[in-house]
Formats: structure tokens, C-alpha cells, sequence
């Protein structure tokens, strides 16, 4: 029964038109529907004023922004909490699982009662139990706690000086960006000689310093060139510096925690699988076990590690939309929350939501995809 | 299975958006109950008790409703829903009526494809805080933190009245009403800001309400009402008409309580809202008798307010602008003729 490939073409290319045919019918009988009811649609409202005031935005908002700014408020805010989630949530498990393949029983059980407790309560809750239990130790305006000169903490959030001119944030944040790179190619240039002479170079550590140098001479560049604002008691609470607001720490408390007790388990497994041989024959050569874990086990686990790791800091992203019950403003909370009542307009809304999350979660597992198939060359050769 | 599943996917939008018709009054009482989406739970407006039995001024509109189409005010089933879901779960035709404190404005009745059915109670949006602060008017609020929730209209409202003003203030936003009321309680913001009603139901939920204060103060008019939707207008008249008997059952002091004399009267406007003169059931489409169910099995205005919102609810609302408009409020059902 072999089909000739003209034959097989004809019946791919006859799907893909039906395939289009009924998306093209589902969106005019939608846009026709939207008409007959006479409920507003198309793009336009975009721009039309916001007129809502924003709690915590990365990029500058006001009252007279427009929805599409809106948009990018929430996106950014939702990528904020997420990436700073996913680092710590990496770290964290990689604590934890570290805990449960200890030789010391004290230390395992530490760490199976955490994946066991974290992992098996429902995360809106662990959302509330986090929000409310940031706010119940916290002080009101009036009795803040004072930390070093000018940072204040009570039950609205930390406030900490900040640069009046935003950039000089940007400038630290690319030299870390130059460091990290810097100290990449360093790295390899140190196990090339390693490789070729045989022996481990003088300057093996220096490419391990190049992102904190960086930074701190970024920062030593600006001291003396920034002034800085700082918070200062106005009417009821702080104005000037910098607020971090206590649904964001919740937040990033409540996913990077829940999501860490996934990833514990997930290189434990990955551990777990690594053949037993790989260990003895590490510790016959005469490894330390340190060495056995960092250089012989982990590297050959990161090709089980990354599949299901991908998936834990997609839904880590997805998840981070739960964040709107506790009154975080990220993109769900904003967008297809209040902007959806200001505006109506559900279809597009929901579209461009949806396409947000879309875009992103594709974007990190093609990227991570890229980096794993970079490991799994390494581990060819 | 991929391609099936697509498929399915495709065809069930087509069937969706290809099965709402434009006649509910038909559906109903073929259905046999009203479709009714009301709040999640709003004391004094709608909420449900224990064993599901829903209460509240919104919760008696959807019964009268049903009284007039069906005969019985029980014959309704209610939807719950966020603020943000209660637009589009009419538009979809999931519920025949939304009644659910929803306030009237230009942008919703002409954009969102609904159509308003007048006004069941006239709210403002107001603050909440604790007594303590000795805050007297929305002024004084200088950076304060203000918890609200989500998709109402009441983030506009605050932002316009504070750039007014030219006051700082900081937002918290929450989904529903109970985490706002739970965040106050915590003293995560310095004020909660809604309409009136609504804030004296939520400081019943407070650890010690006797310590919180609403001001006097309103910031914006709420006018809140059922909504139907847009281009059904039997339907609409329906609606309307059931809210001004409603109405005009105060008005002629025929109610639950006052039936027995009201069968007996001789005036002319009482025996037509009665249904034994003229025919306005007809030309609604509905029973002769449709506005004496109404007002016999759910009863007029004043009753209702009393029962849901009043002296002798735990809310105690003054009847203040929601008094009939020969008693100096605006409540003024249009002729019954």
C-alpha cells in the first residue's frame, strides 16, 4: 500500500486547506457575531487611555497610559516574577535534592518532608498561606523597621533608595551581562590549555571572578556619579526610593518553594539514573566525591535533567498567573482582568493573553533545547 | 488525534457562536426557569446560605422575574460570577439576566452588546477605614494604600478622584471581594474603597466592625441594575417592567402584606396592577396577572429593601435616595397604563 509522494502531498495539502478553511469560518462567524450583538471589536482600543493606577511597575506608567502600555506593564511584571522564581527555584531544589541523596539520615528526611509537603498542597493555597504570613510579621507604616541608614520595611513593603535616573540600574545590570560572558570565554580558554598542556593553568579561578567584578566596578564607577532618592514618610506611608510590595516577595516565595520541590526530584532522578560504575570507577581513579558529583554525575544527569525541567519552569511561568489572587499585578491580573472590564473587548484580550504565554513558553524551551543539545554534544565526545 | 481533537475544537466554536437566539422570553418558558447571574456574594445583594438558598435585592429581581414569566419565583437557576466573567457569560447567553449590583454606564450599555434595565439601587463609591485615624473626609487620604477589587469601576473612580485632587495613592488589586476584605483586616491597606452598599456588607465580615467607619463621602454615582442582552428588546421591556412593579407596588402600597386588601380595592390603579382591568400583561406577552405575582410571591419595592438591605437587615441601610421619588428619592416607576 505505498502511496506515491505526489499522492501523499495532494491528501497534506488538501487537510492543511480544510485546516484553514475552518479557522477562517470560526474567526468571521466570531467578528460577524460580535457585530450582530453590537459588542466593540478589532485592535483600536489599545490605545485608548487606561485610566487605572498601577501598583508596582518595572517601565514608566501613569493614569494616562494607554491599554496596549498596560499590556506591557503586565508582561514585563510577569516576566520579573518569574525569572527571579525560576533562579530560585533552580537553587533551592538543587538544595533539596542534595539534602535527599546525603549519607546523613537527619538531612534526608529534611529533605523529604519538604518535597512531600510543598508538592502536595495546592499552590493557590501555598499563595495565601505565604501572603498572609508575610503580612501578619510585618509592622504598620508608623512603627517600620529601620534597616541600616534609609531602608524602612513594614506590612506595605520594603522601600529602599533608589537612583533617580533609572539607567544607572541598567548599566550594573549589563556589566553583570559582560562579565558572565567574559568569564564564558575564559573558561574555555583555560580548559584548552588545561586540555593541551596537561595541567591545570595558575589562572584557572580568575574566569569564576569576572561577573562579580564587573558589577562591583560598575558600581564603584557610579557611586560618585548618582544621586540616589530616599524613602521618606508622606501621609500615610513611604514615598520616594524604590517599593518592593509584599504580594511580589509572596509571589516569588510561593513558586519558586512549590516549584523547587519538582526540581529537587527531578535531579535526584536524573542522579539516580547515572550508572553506579560511573561512581566506583570515578572513586578508583582516585576522585573526590565532590569531584564524582560535579564533574562525572551531573554532567552526564543534564541530559535527563533538562526535558523535565523545561516543563517544570514553563508551568512555573504559567502558574505565576495565580498571582493575581493575591493581588500581585502581572499580566493576568492587569490585562485580562481590570483592562478586560474597562474595555469589553474578552475576544482580542484573551487572544493577546493567551499569545503572550504562548510566545514565551515556546521561546524558553526552544532556547533550552538549544542549550541541551549543546550538553549532549559534550557528552558524545 | 490531533487533527480530531482540532477539529472538535473548531466545530465547537461554530456551534457556540451559532446557537444564541434573540428570543429569551421564548427559551424561558420553554426551559421552564430563568437563567440568573448574580455575585459571588454580596450581603444584602446576593449570597447563599448553607444549603444553597440564595438571598438578596438582586436575588428577588431574578425571583419576581420568574414570577412574571413563569408563575412561580422559585423557577430560576443561579449563576455566580466574578466581575470580570458577568459581561461576557450574557453576552455567550449562559444566563438570561444579570443581576448582579452592576452599575449603568454609557460605556457598557452601547459597547458591550447588553442593554440596562433600569435601576434597582442607586450606590456611590465611598471608603472604608478605621475609626482610629480620625480621617473625615477622602481628602485627608495623602498616600494612603487602598484595597479594591478587581474589574468594576471602581479602580477609575479612585484614580480620577485622587488626580483630581492631586493626591498621591497606591492600589492593591484582588480578584474577589473576600481576599480585599481579609487584606484590610490584616492592615494591608489604609482604606478599602467600593460602592456604599458593598462596604457595609464587607465591615460585617471584619474581626471588629465596630472599629471601621464609612464616609459620608461619595465619589462617583453607581447606579446598579439588571442587564439583558443587547437587541432582545421583548425581553428588555420585560425586565423593566417587572422592576417598575416592583416599584409601583410600594407606590400603591400592594404588596406581600397588604394582598388581601389589594384584592378587594375598588381604585382603578390597583385593579389594574391586580390584572382584573386592562391588558397590560398582554402586551408584555405575559399573563394578565403577571404584576400581582410579582408582588404577591416576592413583593413590592419597599418590602424587599426592607427584608435585604434595611432596618431589619444587619446591613441597616437607610432608605436615603433609594426612597420612592414621593418621598425624596429617585425610585419612579413610569405609568402603568
Amino acid at each position: 500500500m505505498n502511496k506515491s509522494p505526489a499522492k501523499k502531498w495532494l491528501i497534506q495539502g488538501l487537510f492543511f486547506l480544510v485546516l484553514v478553511a475552518v479557522f477562517a469560518f470560526a474567526g468571521h462567524n466570531v467578528s460577524m457575531q460580535l457585530k450582530v450583538r453590537g459588542i466593540s471589536s478589532g485592535f483600536d482600543f489599545l490605545q485608548n487611555q487606561a485610566g487605572f493606577g498601577i501598583a508596582f511597575h518595572l517601565i514608566p506608567y501613569s493614569e494616562t497610559s494607554s491599554l496596549g502600555r498596560v499590556f506591557l506593564v503586565g508582561a514585563v511584571n510577569t516576566l520579573f516574577v518569574s525569572i527571579i522564581s525560576i533562579v530560585f527555584a533552580s537553587v533551592i531544589g538543587l538544595i533539596i535534592a542534595l539534602f535527599r541523596m546525603s549519607p546523613l539520615p537527619v538531612l534526608r528526611a529534611i529533605g523529604a518532608t519538604y518535597v512531600e509537603t510543598l508538592r502536595n498542597i495546592p499552590l493557590l493555597l501555598q499563595f495565601f498561606v505565604w501572603y498572609f504570613a508575610v503580612l501578619r510579621q510585618l509592622p504598620m507604616p508608623l512603627e517600620s523597621w529601620r534597616i541600616g541608614k534609609s531602608i524602612y520595611l513594614n506590612i506595605r513593603g520594603l522601600y529602599l533608595p533608589f537612583p533617580e535616573d533609572a539607567a544607572a540600574v541598567w548599566m550594573v545590570i549589563a556589566a553583570l551581562i559582560v562579565g558572565l560572558t567574559l568569564g564564558h570565554v575564559a573558561r574555555a580558554l583555560a580548559r584548552g590549555q588545561r586540555v593541551r598542556s596537561g595541567r591545570t593553568p595558575l589562572w584557572n579561578w580568575v574566569p569564576f571572578t569576572l561577573p562579580l567584578l564587573f558589577p562591583v566596578l560598575a558600581l564603584l564607577y557610579l557611586r560618585s556619579r548618582v544621586t540616589f532618592t530616599v524613602p521618606y514618610l508622606e501621609g500615610f506611608n513611604y514615598s520616594g526610593g524604590a517599593q518592593i510590595i509584599p504580594e511580589l516577595i509572596a509571589a516569588i516565595a510561593a513558586l519558586s518553594l512549590y516549584t523547587a520541590s519538582f526540581i529537587a526530584e527531578i535531579i535526584r532522578g536524573a542522579v539516580g539514573a547515572v550508572s553506579k560504575h560511573q561512581t566506583e570507577a570515578a572513586l578508583a581513579l582516585g576522585l573526590k566525591p565532590r569531584q564524582v558529583l560535579v564533574q562525572i554525575i551531573f554532567p552526564q544527569a543534564m541530559g535527563h535533567i533538562l526535558p523535565p525541567l523545561t516543563s517544570q519552569y514553563l508551568n512555573l511561568i504559567k502558574n505565576s498567573s495565580l498571582a493575581a489572587a493575591i493581588a500581585f499585578p502581572e499580566l493576568v491580573l492587569l490585562f485580562a482582568g481590570t483592562s478586560l472590564n474597562v474595555s469589553g473587548q474578552a475576544v482580542e484580550i484573551m487572544m493577546m493573553t493567551l499569545g503572550f504565554y504562548l510566545v514565551v513558553s515556546l521561546c524558553l524551551s526552544a532556547l533550552i533545547n538549544l542549550y541541551q543539545a549543546r550538553v549532549l554534544r559534550y557528552e558524545r565526545r | 488525534m490531533k487533527t480530531l481533537g482540532l477539529s472538535l475544537c473548531a466545530l465547537a466554536t461554530v456551534c457556540v457562536a451559532t446557537s444564541v437566539r434573540a428570543d429569551t422570553l421564548a427559551d424561558v418558558k420553554q426551559r421552564g426557569y430563568l437563567k440568573c447571574g448574580v455575585s459571588q456574594g454580596l450581603p444584602g445583594f446576593s449570597t447563599a446560605d448553607k444549603e444553597g438558598h440564595w438571598f438578596g435585592i438582586d436575588v428577588d429581581l431574578c425571583r419576581a422575574i420568574a414570577a412574571a414569566v413563569l408563575g412561580d419565583q422559585s423557577k430560576v437557576k443561579y449563576t455566580p460570577l466574578s466581575a470580570k466573567e458577568r459581561f461576557t457569560a450574557l453576552q455567550s447567553g449562559e444566563i438570561d439576566v444579570l443581576s448582579r449590583n452592576t452599575s449603568y454606564t454609557l460605556q457598557r450599555d452601547a459597547s458591550m452588546g447588553i442593554d440596562f434595565a433600569g435601576v434597582i439601587y442607586y450606590d456611590g463609591q465611598g471608603f472604608m477605614l478605621h475609626k482610629k485615624l480620625g480621617v473625615t473626609s477622602a481628602a485627608q487620604l495623602i498616600n494612603a494604600s487602598i484595597c479594591i477589587n478587581l474589574g468594576t469601576t471602581t479602580e477609575l473612580n479612585v484614580a480620577d478622584f485622587f488626580r483630581s485632587q492631586k493626591i498621591k495613592y497606591k492600589l492593591v488589586t484582588f480578584e474577589k471581594n473576600d481576599e480585599v476584605v481579609a487584606a484590610y483586616d490584616a492592615g494591608r491597606c489604609d482604606v478599602i474603597s467600593s460602592d456604599q452598599s458593598g462596604l457595609y456588607a464587607d465591615r460585617t465580615k471584619l474581626k471588629h466592625p465596630e472599629d471601621h467607619v464609612v464616609l459620608p463621602e461619595k465619589i462617583s454615582k453607581e447606579p446598579l441594575g439588571p442587564a439583558v442582552r443587547h437587541g432582545d428588546n421583548r425581553w428588555g421591556d420585560i425586565v423593566r417592567w417587572t422592576l417598575f412593579t416592583m416599584l409601583e407596588g410600594e407606590e400603591l402600597e400592594v404588596g406581600m402584606n397588604t394582598m388581601e386588601a389589594a384584592e378587594k380595592s375598588e381604585k382603578p390603579a390597583v385593579r389594574r396592577i391586580m390584572g382584573a382591568e386592562g391588558e397590560l400583561g398582554k402586551n408584555l406577552g405575559l399573563a394578565p396577572d403577571f404584576a400581582k405575582k410579582i408582588l404577591s410571591q416576592v413583593g413590592n419595592y419597599g418590602e424587599v429593601f426592607e427584608r435585604n438591605l434595611g432596618q431589619s437587615s444587619p446591613l441597616k441601610i437607610d432608605r436615603g435616595l433609594n426612597n420612592l421619588w414621593s418621598k425624596g428619592g429617585l425610585h419612579y416607576a413610569m405609568p402603568f397604563r
